[in-house]
C-alpha cells in the first residue's frame, strides 16, 4: 500500500512546518501596546493623557533631582551653585539628617545607641511576622523591648532586667498554679510579678550606679526615632488590650460588655488630636500630683487607648467571621470558656484579622505625627519647626517634605506589601 | 444546653457557687468589673478633685459667654472680636462641617474616577492610578496637608502679578483668580429679590469696582432651594408613574425629555426672575475686591483631605465593583438588558452594598481628620474651641469635654444612619 502510494505522490512532507511568525502587528511590543494602550478610540485618548501626565511629572521631577546639589552649608550657597538649573537642595538632607531622624536634643556621642535598637529591630520582629523562622528566636522578640528601652533611655539596666524577670517568675508561677484554675494561676501570676518589680525598684535605688549607661531623659527624643518609639511601642501594647475589648464586646456578662462599648464607640467617635490635647493638658488633673509622667508617657497612654479600639473592632470582625460551629465545637467538648476561646477561637480568630491589625498599625504609625501639633518634635514637627525656621534652611520646603514622604512611603508600603503577602499566605491555607 | 447545666442541687445555694458554679460565677465576675470600675475612675476623680490647679479654678462652662477676643479668617454667621467664645465655637463647628462637606463630595469623586480607572485595561491609566492609591495611602495625611498648602502659598502668584498692562498672571476666563493669598470666585447675587439692592459702584484707590453691598438676602436663596425640592418633588412623581406604567403595561413611557424640562425649566425661570447676576472680583489696590474667597487655608485642607481619602475610597470601589461576580453581569446580558441597563440595574445596586459602609466609614474619618486644621491656620472647632478659646481661658478641661462632646454626636449619628442603610439593603436570605 504504501509503495503504491509512494509512487503515486510526488511529495509528502514527513515533518511539520514550523508555524509561521504572526503578522507584525500580533506580537511582541506591538501586540502588546494594541492590547493594553490602543486598543480604541476612548483608549488611545486616555493613553495620551496618560503619557502627557507622566511626561509632565517627569520633567519636573527629573532635572529636580539630577541637577540638585548636595554641597553647601545653606539656602544662599545652594542658590549660588545652583544658578537656576531646576535642581533641589538636598545639601540641607545632608547637614541635618541625623535631626531628622534623632531629633535636636538627643545627644550625639550617644546616636548609636538608638541606632543599635533599630537594627535589632530587624532581628526581633521577624520572629512575630515570619511563621515559619524557628520558634526559639521569640525569645530575642521577648528580650527585644527591654533592651530597646535601656538603649535608648540609658540610665542603670537594673530596672529593665527586673521588669523582664518579673513578667519571666509570673509566666513560670501561672504555668505551675494554673492547673488549679485560670483565676488563680492569674491572681498568682500577678502577685509574683509584684512581687519581683518591687524588688527591682529597690535595688535599682539601691545600686544606681552600678550596669549604668548615660541617661537620655524623654523630652531629649525627637525626629523619626520618636515616630518609631511611639509606633512601634503603641501597636504591640494595643493588640492585647484590643484583645480584651474584642471579647469583652462579645461577651455575655452586661457590664463588661457595656463597658467595652462605651470605651470603643468612644474612642473611634472622637479624632485622635483632642485625644492628644487631653495628653497634653487634662490627663494631669487625673493623675496623683506627685507623680510626674513625662509627656511623652502620657501619650503613649492615649494613643494606646487609641489604637487599642480599632485593633478590638478588627478582632471583632474576626470574632464574628468564625462559624459558629467552632464555638458550638468548643462547648460540646466540655471547655470552658477560658480554655475555648485560648485553645480554639481566638487562634484562628487572630490569624483572620492579623491583615486589619497591620493596616491599623499602618495608620497608626502614621498618625504618630499627630504630636506635632501639640509640639513634640517629631519628624514633621522637626522639619516645620527647628529646621524651616532656622535662617540657614528657610524655604527649603520641597527636599525636606520629600524626605519626609520617603521615609514614611518606605516604612508603610513594607508594611502594606507583608500584609498583603500574608493574606495570599492564609488564604492559601484555608483551601 | 439544658442538659450541660448541672442538675439542681438539693440544699439550695452555697457560696462556693459563686467561683465554682458556672451559672453564678458570671455574677461573680460583673461584680468584680464593677468594683473595679468603681475603684479606677473614684482614682481619678478623686485625683482631679485634690488637684490643687483644679481645685482653684474649678469646673465652669461661664467663660462661654465672655467675648472671644479674636478674629476668624472665615465667617460663615457674622462674627467678630467682641462676640462671645460661644459663638467662636459655633463659628468653628460650622467651619468643620462646611470643609467636611466639601471634602466628602471631592473625595468621592476622586475615589470614584480612581477606582474605576485602576481598574481600566490601559496601562498607562491602570499604573498611574495605582501609583497614585499607593503615594497617598502611605504618607500622613498632616504631610499631605501641610505641603499642598505650601504650593498654594508659593507657586500660586501673588495678587500684584495680576496688575499692569501686562500682567504675568489673568483671572482665568477673566473670572476666578488664583492668588497666594486664596482662589477668588464670582459671587452670585440677586438684583430683583427681596431686600435688593443695586450693586454700587466703589472707587477703591482710584479703580471702579463693582461691589455688591449686602445685596444678596438668604430668603433668595431659600426660595432657590424651595424651587428645586419642588423640582424633586415632581420628578420622583413622574419616574413613579413611569414604572407603574411599565409594570402594567410593559412599556416604558418616555421620561427623559419631561425629567429634563422638569428640572430646568422651573430653576432658570426662578433665577431670572430674580435677576440673578455675579459679582466678578477685581483687583483693587493690593488685593482683590469682591466676589467670594476662598482662603488657602480651606483650599489646602479641603484638598489634601479629599485627594487623601480619595485613595482610601478608590480602593473600596475597586474592591466593590471586584465583588460582582462576572455571572451577574453574563446573566443580565443573557436576560437581553443593555451595557447601560446591566450596570445600573444589575451590577451598581450589588456594589453599593460593598462599596457603601466603607465609604460612610471614610466620610467619618473625613470629619475627624478635619480636626488637622490647626497645622495650616483654619479655625474650625479645634482651631477655635480647643485652640484659642483654650489658650485664652485656661479652661481645658471644659473645652476639651465639648469638643469630644461635639464630635463624638456627629460619629453618632453618622452611625446611626449607616446601620439603618446596612440594615435596608442587607441581603434578605433565609
Amino acid at each position: 500500500m504504501s509503495d503504491m502510494h509512494a509512487e503515486s505522490v510526488a511529495f509528502v512532507r514527513e515533518t511539520a512546518l514550523p508555524p509561521a511568525v504572526p503578522p507584525i502587528a500580533e506580537r511582541g511590543a506591538v501586540r502588546w501596546m494594541r492590547i493594553n494602550l490602543f486598543s480604541g478610540w476612548i483608549n488611545t485618548v486616555m493613553t495620551l493623557i496618560g503619557a502627557f501626565i507622566v511626561f509632565w511629572l517627569l520633567s519636573g521631577l527629573i532635572p529636580w533631582i539630577v541637577n540638585g546639589t548636595w554641597e553647601g552649608d545653606s539656602i544662599r550657597d545652594c542658590r549660588e551653585i545652583l544658578q537656576d538649573s531646576g535642581g533641589g537642595c538636598f545639601a540641607v538632607l545632608r547637614e541635618r539628617w541625623p535631626q531628622l531622624l534623632f531629633g535636636f536634643q538627643y545627644p550625639e556621642e550617644l546616636r548609636w545607641r538608638p541606632s543599635l535598637a533599630f537594627a535589632l529591630l530587624f532581628v526581633a520582629v521577624p520572629p512575630v511576622l515570619f511563621y515559619k523562622l524557628p520558634r526559639w528566636m521569640l525569645v530575642i522578640t521577648a528580650v527585644f523591648p527591654f533592651l530597646a528601652y535601656w538603649l535608648i533611655w540609658g540610665g542603670t539596666a537594673i530596672s529593665p532586667i527586673f521588669a523582664a524577670l518579673g513578667l519571666v517568675a509570673g509566666y513560670l508561677v501561672f504555668v505551675r498554679v494554673e492547673k488549679r484554675g485560670l483565676v488563680a494561676g492569674l491572681l498568682a501570676a500577678l502577685v509574683a510579678v509584684v512581687a519581683v518589680w518591687w524588688l527591682g525598684g529597690a535595688l535599682a535605688d539601691e545600686f544606681s550606679r552600678s550596669l549604668r549607661i548615660e541617661a537620655v531623659p524623654s523630652r531629649q527624643m525627637g525626629g523619626f526615632m520618636l515616630n518609631l518609639i511611639l509606633g512601634v511601642v503603641c501597636v504591640s501594647l494595643s493588640v492585647p488590650i484590643g484583645i480584651l475589648l474584642a471579647m469583652g464586646r462579645q461577651s455575655r456578662l452586661p457590664v463588661v460588655k457595656g463597658f467595652s462599648i462605651v470605651f470603643i464607640e468612644f474612642v473611634r467617635g472622637v479624632p485622635l488630636i483632642t485625644l492628644l490635647f487631653v495628653a497634653n493638658v487634662v490627663l494631669a488633673y487625673f493623675l496623683p500630683p506627685s507623680t510626674n509622667f513625662d509627656l511623652i508617657l502620657r501619650v503613649i497612654i492615649m494613643i494606646t487607648m487609641f489604637s487599642s479600639a480599632y485593633i478590638a473592632e478588627v478582632i471583632r470582625g474576626g470574632l464574628a467571621a468564625l462559624p459558629k460551629g467552632q464555638y458550638e465545637a468548643a462547648d460540646s467538648l466540655g471547655l470552658d470558656y477560658a480554655q475555648s476561646m485560648r485553645l480554639i477561637i481566638l487562634p484562628q480568630a487572630l490569624k483572620i484579622s492579623i491583615p486589619g491589625i497591620v493596616n491599623v498599625a499602618v495608620g497608626l504609625f502614621k498618625d504618630t505625627t499627630l504630636v506635632s501639633v501639640i509640639s513634640m518634635f517629631d519628624l514633621v514637627g522637626m522639619i516645620r519647626g527647628p529646621i524651616l525656621s532656622s535662617t540657614a534652611w528657610l524655604g527649603v520646603y520641597w527636599e525636606l517634605w520629600a524626605a519626609a514622604c520617603v521615609l514614611f512611603f518606605t516604612v508603610c508600603y513594607g508594611i502594606s506589601q507583608y500584609s498583603q503577602w500574608l493574606e495570599r499566605q492564609l488564604r492559601t491555607d484555608h483551601r | 444546653m439544658t442538659t450541660m447545666s448541672d442538675p439542681p442541687r438539693a440544699g439550695g445555694f452555697r457560696l462556693g457557687q459563686l467561683i465554682n458554679d458556672k451559672r453564678y460565677r458570671a455574677y461573680t465576675f460583673q461584680f468584680l468589673a464593677i468594683v473595679l470600675l468603681v475603684i479606677a475612675f473614684g482614682w481619678l476623680i478623686n485625683n482631679a478633685m485634690n488637684n490643687p490647679t483644679l481645685e482653684q479654678i474649678g469646673i465652669d462652662f461661664g467663660f462661654l459667654s465672655q467675648p472671644s477676643g479674636y478674629d476668624i479668617g472665615q465667617q460663615p454667621i457674622p462674627y467678630n472680636s467682641q462676640s462671645t467664645h460661644l459663638r467662636a465655637a459655633v463659628v468653628g463647628a460650622l467651619n468643620t462641617l462646611i470643609v467636611a462637606f466639601l471634602a466628602c463630595v471631592t473625595a468621592t469623586l476622586f475615589g470614584v474616577i480612581a477606582g474605576v480607572l485602576r481598574l481600566s485595561k490601559n496601562w498607562i491609566i491602570g499604573t498611574l492610578m495605582a501609583i497614585y492609591v499607593e503615594m497617598f495611602r502611605n504618607i500622613p495625611v498632616l504631610i499631605w496637608i501641610i505641603i499642598i498648602f505650601t504650593i498654594f502659598a508659593n507657586v500660586m502668584p501673588a495678587p500684584s502679578a495680576f496688575r499692569g498692562e501686562d500682567p504675568e498672571a489673568a483671572p482665568l476666563f477673566g473670572m476666578v483668580a488664583f492668588t497666594n493669598r486664596g482662589v477668588y470666585v464670582p459671587r452670585p447675587y440677586f438684583t430683583n429679590g427681596i431686600g435688593a439692592q443695586e450693586a454700587a459702584e466703589v472707587e477703591v484707590d482710584g479703580v471702579a469696582t463693582l461691589v455688591a453691598q449686602e445685596v444678596t438676602s438668604s430668603a433668595n436663596w431659600l426660595i432657590v432651594i424651595g424651587v428645586l425640592i419642588a423640582s424633586l418633588v415632581v420628578a420622583r412623581i413622574v419616574s413613579k408613574r413611569a414604572n407603574r406604567i411599565q409594570a402594567a403595561t410593559g412599556v416604558r413611557p418616555a421620561t427623559l425629555w419631561p425629567l429634563l424640562a422638569i428640572w430646568i425649566v422651573p430653576i432658570v425661570a426662578t433665577l431670572v426672575a430674580l435677576g440673578l447676576k455675579w459679582e466678578i472680583p477685581a483687583l483693587a489696590g493690593f488685593n482683590f475686591r469682591g466676589g467670594i474667597v476662598l482662603q488657602n487655608p480651606l483650599l489646602a485642607l479641603w484638598f489634601a483631605l479629599a485627594i487623601y481619602t480619595g485613595a482610601f475610597i478608590a480602593e473600596n470601589v475597586r474592591a466593590g465593583i471586584l465583588a460582582i461576580s462576572s455571572g451577574q453581569t453574563e446573566a443580565a446580558a443573557a436576560l437581553g438588558l443593555r451595557p447601560g441597563r446591566i450596570m445600573r440595574l444589575v451590577v451598581l445596586p450589588q456594589a453599593l452594598r460593598v462599596i457603601v459602609p466603607p465609604l460612610i466609614s471614610q466620610y467619618l474619618n473625613i470629619t475627624k481628620n478635619t480636626s488637622l486644621a490647626i497645622a495650616v491656620g483654619y479655625l474650625d472647632l479645634t482651631g477655635t474651641l480647643g485652640g484659642i478659646t483654650l489658650n485664652q481661658t485656661g479652661r481645658a478641661l471644659e473645652c476639651i469635654m465639648l469638643l469630644m462632646a461635639f464630635y463624638l454626636t456627629f460619629s453618632l449619628i453618622i452611625s446611626a444612619v449607616m446601620n439603618v442603610y446596612n440594615s435596608s439593603v442587607r441581603l434578605k436570605e433565609r
